[in-house]
């Protein structure tokens, strides 16, 4: 019998992935994108040390509404990060594998992430800076 | 490198659909993905409608029903029909379990069934696990020991030492974790997987065990034990309760350990 026009059954179409591997998507998503935020954060320094008015140039489009709204996502990709992150850090040292804790662990992430990012906006706004 | 779609020989393609019998009144929807070597042609989903009143209550129950009366020509491994030789593992409605132990009372809707995912397919729902069964032989799993056994028995266990393989020793083998894992899917050729893993640490747990320095060194590798990120679809859909992300951390703590101390 021929074996090499095997078909690969179906994986990522029919499985239904729990809560879990979804976070851990959106981890290694967030990871990706604090990468790439953390290129802005030099290009703003840059700014920074190139004067005036080039500093004025980078403040006025981070300003923008399409500046916030990529600092906004950045903030919760931090938060999120940092968040499983220390869930990651408990596991490596062998504790919170149970489903109920995995589960529990899994809202806790979440719920942080979202918690602080909200946190720090309410900051932002109330001292004036997004003003 | 990851490859997110199927093959073009692989795609799922509509299949037949067979009527409920004649006067029946519980009929229950249920899909099985089919493909025969023989024919040439891509895999396919047939929809078969059955009378649940008179099937048994197993998910097995009711792929042995379409065998018997409708198509003869459903391929499916099975054995012990009660949760102990690992043969019927497949993919039911989206999770990797054992159709034996899977109530059709649990599932609602249609029931889905798919071989177990991301493996070469032998024929309809039996997948090719001749890489799994040499990546299991590849760890070694039997005793090594450089003592002999006492000259009038053999090597005992005290009763503290024998309950640290409990939730380990349980494993029957069904890939149901291993197939279920997308680093699995996307690295299997070198990743050893959950379940492979979890065997590897029920013998390094075992006292009787002699070796564990060598199968420490072996497991030491990018691949075959780090490719493991804590996703945990392992432990959420082993049917047997068992818990293979943590007998992975476990042998991660010994790496460290051993480094360290």
């Amino acid at each position: 019998m021929s074996s090499n026009n095997r078909p690969l059954s179906p994986h990522l179409d029919v499985y239904s992935l729990p809560l879990s591997a979804l976070i851990s998507i959106v981890h290694r998503g967030t990871g990706a994108f604090l990468s790439i935020g953390s290129i802005v954060l030099v290009w703003w320094l840059m700014a920074l040390a190139g004067g005036e008015e080039a500093f004025m140039s980078a403040q006025s489009f981070m300003g923008s509404f399409f500046g916030r709204l990529i600092l906004f996502g950045w903030s919760f990709a931090l938060f999120f990060h940092l968040a499983n992150g220390i869930r990651h850090l408990i596991w490596d040292a062998g504790y919170g594998f149970e489903k109920e804790a995995v589960e529990k662990s899994s809202l806790i992430v979440i719920g942080a992430a979202g918690f602080l990012t909200f946190f720090v906006w309410v900051i932002a706004f109330s001292f004036g800076i997004g003003a | 490198m990851a490859e997110f779609t199927l093959p073009k020989n692989s795609v799922v393609q509509e299949g037949i659909t067979y009527p409920a019998p004649e006067g029946a009144t519980n009929v229950q929807e249920v899909h099985v993905y089919r493909w025969d070597p023989d024919s040439g042609e891509n895999p396919r989903v047939d929809i078969y409608n059955l009378d649940l009143d008179t099937c048994g209550p197993m998910v097995l129950d009711a792929i042995i029903k379409i065998k018997n009366e409708v198509d003869s020509t459903l391929t499916f491994r099975r054995s012990c029909r009660e949760g102990i030789c690992g043969s019927c593992s497949m993919n039911i409605n989206g999770k990797n379990t054992l159709a034996c132990t899977k109530d059709i009372g649990d599932i609602d809707g249609p029931i889905k069934i798919y071989p177990l995912p991301h493996l070469p397919v032998v024929k309809d729902v039996v997948p090719d696990l001749t890489h799994f069964y040499a990546q299991y032989t590849s760890i070694k799993p039997w005793i090594q020991t450089d003592t002999p056994p006492p000259s009038d028995r053999e090597h005992l266990q005290s009763k503290e030492d024998r309950s640290k393989l409990d939730g380990l020793y349980e494993c029957i083998l069904c890939a149901c974790c291993s197939t279920s894992c997308p680093s699995y899917w996307w690295n299997g050729d070198r990743y050893l997987g959950p379940a492979i893993l979890l065997q590897a640490y029920r013998w390094l747990a075992d006292s009787r065990d002699e070796n564990a320095g060598e199968r420490l060194d072996e497991l030491e590798d990018p691949f075959k034990l780090y490719r493991c990120h804590t996703i945990m679809n392992c432990t959420e859909t082993c049917p047997k309760g068992l818990n293979p992300a943590k007998a992975i951390a476990e042998i991660k703590k010994l790496l460290v350990e051993r480094k360290i101390a």
